[in-house]
Parts: structure tokens; sequence; C-alpha cells
């Protein structure tokens, strides 16, 4: 079975800890975020600015183990501690999870 | 015990987190303000109070490290307590962090409970460390440390006309054997949290604290408009705060304190003896010594506070005195003109 994209717990101890509406709203800013980072992802590549692909995998990682998507946290942090690549297929794979995380975020934010 | 109401500054180049770290914050009761990268940090810390910074590692423009480096240069904020909060990996990050002075790293994503029994005892720490400082500043006023800095430590003297006083608790030798050695400590930092507080507010500076008794000029180093009416108004401060503190002691099954304070005015030979790497603002001369034999008079008097014809004559009529006539002190060839000052409503707990 696989794993949720959204780590229950993770999210349930998010929304007990700063409240379920300051949640929807940090959700709203991730979702405003996350395609910036996800693109500079691609800038930085094809600028081949390690330090850039760096800091925006680190970036992605960081919020994404703040909502539970740990998946994505992962893949992030793969590319952050592995380096830049020229690969495109990593990062195909990374908007692909991101656009799983987006949809069930959404989804949590509605319940 | 939380401290309530500490103002924070929060420092993430990513929204979400810093979002997030703002929201705890607040939760907590504490006021926050946000940064989004280090320049824009140090340049909030220089211009506004905080009591503590919590600051992430990569950001763009200006890094935690490079952020680190400039607060342990800086003078005014070397001493903010720091957290960082990242999710930068590997020990090697954290000890670089401590190693800049930062008090505590911590993971993100940042548990609250965590971050707040470290933020707590940050603050707590911090909390220590201005009592500290507040307490050197005290025993080097302003004026002493200007006066200091201005003249170089230059270790020579010079002859001023100031006011003396001398001031000590009547019977402590037996009020000490009555009681346990942290309690006399706590009397003693009490008694002169009060005393510093009435002589520092009338522009005197204490010189000397031995035991219970202590010294204090006004109008060195630096000259004072009217150094025999803030002497015997700081005096006059002094008997009624230990009044007040003595409500306390009363009600808490205490014996009463009682203090006698000695005042002499003329002229002094003043300047800091000792060596370059120790020094201390002395005084010394007949009006040191008259100083002295009033405050051990006020025992024989039965009165609070002596004073001689020279700080007298230097008195408004607001302040009332009673004539004990001419008293040969040892070391004396003539007689001296003894003063006591009167203590508006003594003892009925004027406030």
């Amino acid at each position: 079975m696989a794993a949720p994209v959204i780590d229950p717990a993770t999210f349930a101890n998010l929304q007990e800890a700063a409240g379920a509406e300051f949640v929807a709203e940090l959700v709203d800013t991730f979702l405003e975020e996350a395609p910036r980072m996800l693109a500079e992802l691609r800038n930085a590549q094809a600028d081949a600015s390690a330090e850039r692909f760096r800091r925006a995998a680190h970036s992605l990682k960081s919020n994404s183990h703040t909502f539970g998507a740990m998946k994505l946290g992962a893949m992030a942090r793969d590319l952050e501690l592995g380096g830049i690549i020229a690969d495109a297929a990593p990062l195909n794979a990374l908007d692909q999870e991101y656009a799983s995380v987006a949809a069930a975020l959404k989804g949590l934010g509605n319940d | 015990m939380t401290e309530v109401g500490a103002r924070l500054l929060v420092t993430d180049d990513n929204k979400v987190n810093r979002l997030l770290l703002s929201r705890s914050l607040e939760l907590q009761g504490h006021r926050v303000a946000t940064a989004e990268n280090g320049r824009v940090a140090l340049e909030l810390l220089r211009r506004e109070s905080f009591d503590l910074l919590l600051l992430d590692m990569e950001m763009p423009e200006m890094d935690g490290f490079q952020v680190l480096e400039h607060l342990v240069e800086d003078a005014q904020l070397r001493d903010l307590p720091v957290i960082v909060t990242s999710s930068l990996e590997g020990v090697a990050n954290v000890v670089r962090c401590i190693e800049l002075g930062a008090d505590d790293y911590l993971h993100k994503p940042v548990n609250p409970v965590l971050l707040k029994a470290r933020i707590d005892s940050s603050l707590e720490k911090k909390r220590l460390r201005d009592q500290q400082k507040e307490l050197v500043r005290r025993f080097a006023t302003s004026e002493v440390a200007q006066d200091m800095q201005q003249s170089g430590f230059a270790l020579g003297g010079k002859r001023v006309r100031g006011s003396v006083m001398f001031s000590d608790i009547r019977g402590f030798t037996a009020l000490v054997e009555s009681q346990s050695p942290e309690d006399t400590i706590e009397l003693l930092n009490t008694y002169y949290t009060l005393m510093f507080d009435a002589i520092n507010g009338r522009g005197g500076v204490i010189n000397q604290m031995i035991g219970d008794g202590l010294m204090a000029i006004f109008g060195a180093p630096l000259p004072l408009a009217d150094s025999c009416g803030s002497a015997v108004g700081a005096a006059l401060d002094m008997i009624e705060m230990i009044e007040l503190f003595n409500v306390e002691r009363v009600a808490a099954h205490k014996s009463p304190l009682r203090i006698g304070i000695g005042i002499a005015t003329g002229e002094i030979v003043a300047g800091y003896t000792g060596t370059q790497q120790r020094a201390t603002y002395t005084c010394i001369g007949d009006t040191v010594n008259l100083a002295a034999r009033l405050e051990a008079h006020t025992k024989l008097a039965a009165c609070p506070i002596l004073i001689d014809h020279s700080t007298r004559l230097g008195l408004d009529a607001r302040i009332q005195v009673k004539t004990l006539g001419a008293v040969e002190f040892k070391g004396k060839s003539t007689a001296v003109e003894v003063f006591s000052v009167n203590v508006p409503s003594q003892g009925a707990g004027s406030i």
C-alpha cells in the first residue's frame, strides 16, 4: 500500500498547534510559493547555478515536511543533498508529486 | 516563570516558515516582527529593541552565518540571544552556529513544545544577564564611567569641593548573628539596591561598600550645583525607603532596620587610585574623616542624619535641622558644630 501523499498525523498536529483556520491560510501561502520554488529549480538548472538549485530544493523540503508531504520532502531532500543535475527527469517527477500534494492539501482544506 | 510579551524577531526567507513560526510565538504570548533575510534582520535589530532572534541559516543576500558573525562584532547586539531554526543537515552546521554564538539550534519543522521550552530558557538567561549588567552599571555609575573614559583612567588627583556621606546599618552584627547567611546576603542586596537608588537619584556616586557600610560622594568626579542639598535629599530618601522596607519586614515578623547617616561638606582630594588594571575612585581629606565621625556619632545622638556646619549652610529653608551644639571628635583639634536633620513623619510609613 502506498503511503498517503500527506501524512495525516503530521497535518493534524500542525492544525492542533497552530489552529485549523491558520493552517488553511498557510496552505494557501504554500500553494502560491511552491510553484516559484519549482520554477526556480528549473531556472537554476538552466543557469547551472548549484547554489540556487540547492537553496530552492532546501526550501521545498522544509515546507513539505511542515505539512507532512513526506514523499515530496524526500525528493526535494535528494536534490538538495545530491547537488545540481542536468537531467530533467527528477524535476518532472517532482512536479508530478507536487501536483498530488497540492490536490491533497486542497482536499484537506475543504474538510 | 514564563516571560510574557517578549519581543522576538523571526528571520526566514521562506514565507511559510516565517508565518508558521510567528504564529507559534504569538500563541505563546510574544510580540513578533519578521525579516526575510539577514540584511533586513540586522537593520531591524539596529533600529529597534528585541529580546530574542530566531534565525534561519539558508537565506539570500545575507545568510544566518553572516548574521551571527555581525552580531558577535556588534557591542550592542553581542548579548542578544539567538535560536537557530534550520533544516540544514549535518552536525557541522550545528557546531558552526554554536561556535558563532547561537544559544540553541532547532531543526525544522520546529516542534512547538520544544520551541517554547528553548525560548523560555533563553529569555530567562537574558533576564539574568540584563540584571547583572544593571548591577555593574550601578557600581560604576555612568558619571564615573564617562569621566574615566574621558580622563583615560588618569590616576592623578585633584582638589574639589563636595559633600561626603557615610551610612551604615545600626546593630548589624547582632542582626547577622540572628539569621542565616542567605538571609543576610539577601537583606544586604535589597538594602544596597534601595540605597543606590536614593544616592544615584540625587547625583551621588557610591565609591565604597564595606559590609553594611557605604561611602558616597556628591560633587565629584563631576561637579554638582547643590552638593549639600543633594546629599541631604538623598539621606532623607534613604530613610524613607528604609521605612517602607520596614513595613514589609515587620509584616514578615522581622526586626526593622535602622540606619545612621553622616554628611560633611568641604574640600576633598579626589582621584583614581590603584593601577591601570584595577582602579577605584577615592576621596580623602578632613571632610571625609568628619563625615565618618558624624555617621558614628548618630548612635550616641540617637538621630538618623547628622551633618556639619558647611552642609547646613548649603541647605535651603525647606529642610529643618536641629542644632546639637559643639561635639569633640577624635582627631579634631577643635569641637565641631553638629546638626541633626529632621526626618518628616518618621516611622509613619509616609508615601
